[in-house]
């Protein structure tokens, strides 16, 4: 660098080109399976294609009538509802254990022992095939399965319960099952913001002799707020993918009545039954929502990092 | 730790209550994580007709008979376990070596497009594969590419979160001077990358190829809309399939050492494993 000022540049330049070349895979790869299938996707949209028993009707442009069909005929706002209800039942409690279990594994007076092997207990569910987890669920749950079998021996029900045939009881096995499976990770992320928080602040709290509880409220929770953000919008964008559990645990039905069948269940349905009109409008409506969530998660966090980039020489003189 | 200590002591009983309730409530959570999986080996050993008679929490002597069962049954489970295996050891290994290259070009190189694709991946890092999923089987139906793993594998380079993932993890670990010295030493650039930078790199890969072996083990959206045939088929299929069938015709003993088998091996590497994993789940997320 130090020699002539000219070389050096020229040295920069043509190594900077590499930036290019070790880009090529992941670019080239996302436009052929991600941005190409977009198109595609928005493209079969404006189609009326289906079969209609054997007879394959279209592909003929009809403009926006798949999306109109979607909005009327009131599955869509049903399955929204579902999912919401489902993502909101499961989502209230994990927040609720999260900020307790991360408050108390961060509390320097606490001190809680073990905490390694609790934080390993708690984050394994989420590791767990959700598709085995609801098949383990529905063996367990199943009307003559081990859960109804004990509850009716120990006198606490006198038949046993079909948890499939009603609305709370599957909702709840799906909800309760999220919330296993994902309290651990919401923990494990809100304690890492917990102990972003300046320890100065949490000694000042204690001299002036504030008790847990105020700490709790005055303190961590508002400095927590942009990752409570955080949190809550990945969970919902999470949320509105919620497929595998539903899924095999109600066998794709959505029982009892559909009435907990998600949005990702009806477009798997649409896939399958080969309704691509339908199917194309139904992707575009999630992509749309979730294309917001994102964006809102992208000006709140992660936006900072990029601005951060700045021309290398500059940061090096910094 | 002085002063730690003079608070403790004032802190007197109501530390001692509340270090007993969080004790109970952190029991009863572990409880109800652990709770499933020890039903399900209970259960996995136990026959069925012993199953039907009722439930205990102690383990039978069934769990080989079972294991032969499903071995000798219709499922080709050992194939799917097989199958999953081929496309997550695939999948993980070229979706971390991709995502550290790409990493690798925004963190080290100067170049006029950088900060508009750093800045495009990450706002379409949120964006689930779902939406794409109708133009997806399209193209792989275009390629030819039905009941083959490529469509689940060769995706996986392009993976925006374990991208932003390994550029958290240079900025504090892979200090420019490094790759400078390389250069003056006279590797080129790919030597650089591949002897240099991403052994400084491996505690983030392996926490990456655990996470990403581990989500395409699990998956089961895509491959579902893409392997038709019986011996392409992977675990999580096989066990949704399990769920359609006529299920209380089945030997329960089996159905549950079905279950287990593709539930276990992921509990046991994960508890080998645990000490990276927990840690590093915060590591990519958000900056404090």
């Amino acid at each position: 660098m130090a020699n002539t000022p000219k070389k050096g540049k020229s040295k920069v330049v043509k190594y900077n080109k590499w930036g290019y070349i070790f880009l090529i895979p992941f670019v080239a790869v996302y436009v052929v399976f991600q941005l190409i299938p977009l198109f595609t996707t928005i493209y079969n949209s404006f189609f009326e294609n289906f079969l209609s028993g054997l007879k394959q009707i279209g592909p003929n442009f009809i403009g926006f009538g798949n999306y109109k069909e979607i909005f009327t005929n009131g599955d869509l706002i049903k399955y929204t509802t579902n999912t919401l209800i489902m993502w909101i039942l499961g989502f209230v409690p994990q927040i609720f254990f999260s900020l307790l279990l991360g408050a108390w594994f961060t509390d320097t007076r606490l001190r809680i022992r073990c905490a390694g092997f609790f934080k390993t207990v708690i984050y394994l569910p989420n590791l767990i095939m959700a598709a085995s987890f609801a098949m383990l669920f529905f063996t367990l749950f199943a009307d003559t399965g081990p859960i109804n079998t004990t509850m009716v021996n120990m006198g606490l029900i006198s038949e046993p319960y079909k948890f499939l045939e009603h609305a709370a009881g599957s909702r709840g096995l799906v909800s309760f099952m999220n919330f296993l499976m994902w309290f651990g990770n919401t923990t494990i992320l809100l304690m890492a913001g917990m102990l972003g928080i300046d320890s100065s602040l949490f000694e000042a709290a204690q001299v002036d002799g504030a008790t847990s509880t105020q700490v709790f409220f005055r303190i961590t929770l508002p400095l927590l707020r942009p990752i409570l953000l955080y949190v809550m919008i990945t969970s919902l964008i999470g949320g509105l993918q919620m497929f595998d559990v539903p899924q095999v645990l109600t066998n794709g039905k959505g029982n009892p009545v559909r009435m907990s069948m998600t949005l990702i269940m009806y477009l798997n349905n649409h896939l399958y039954s080969k309704n691509f009109g339908m199917a194309g409008a139904l992707s575009v409506f999630l992509f749309i929502i979730t294309g917001i969530l994102s964006f809102i998660v992208f000006k709140f966090s992660v936006q900072d990092n990029v601005d951060e980039v700045k021309p290398r020489r500059d940061r090096n003189k910094a | 730790m002085r002063q730690d200590k003079q608070y403790d002591v004032e802190g007197g009983l109501g530390l001692t209550v509340r270090r007993i309730i969080a004790y109970i409530v952190l029991i009863l959570l572990t409880f109800l994580c652990l709770f499933w999986f020890y039903i399900l080996f209970v259960n996995a050993s136990r026959a069925h007709s012993d199953l039907a008679r009722g439930f205990t929490l102690i383990p039978g002597g069934y769990l080989l008979k079972n294991w032969q069962g499903v071995m000798g049954g219709t499922q080709p489970i050992v194939r799917g376990m097989l199958n999953s295996f081929i496309i997550a050891a695939c999948a993980s290994v070229l979706c971390v070596y991709f995502s550290t290259m790409t990493a690798y070009a925004i963190h080290v190189y100067d170049f006029k497009a950088k900060k508009a694709i750093f800045t495009f991946i990450l706002a379409v890092m949120m964006i689930p594969t779902q939406v794409t999923a109708l133009g997806f089987i399209k193209l792989v139906q275009g390629m030819k590419l039905e009941n083959s793993f490529i469509p689940l594998i060769i995706p996986t380079i392009a993976a925006p979160a374990t991208f932003y993932y390994m550029k958290q993890y240079m900025e504090s670990t892979l200090p420019h001077a490094i790759v400078e010295a390389a250069r003056i030493d006279g590797a080129n650039e790919v030597r650089t990358f591949n002897t240099i930078s991403l052994p400084m790199m491996k505690p983030a890969i392996a926490v990456q190829l655990i996470f990403t072996f581990v989500f395409n083990w699990n998956n089961y959206f895509t491959p579902a809309l893409i392997l038709h045939d019986e011996k392409k088929k992977t675990l999580p299929i096989l066990i949704a399939q399990l769920r359609s069938a006529d299920f209380l015709k089945f030997d329960m003993g089996q159905v549950y050492v079905t279950i287990a088998f593709s539930i276990f091996p992921v509990i046991v590497v994960y508890l080998c494993l645990s000490r990276f994993i927990v840690g590093g789940v915060a590591m990519g997320s958000v900056k404090g």
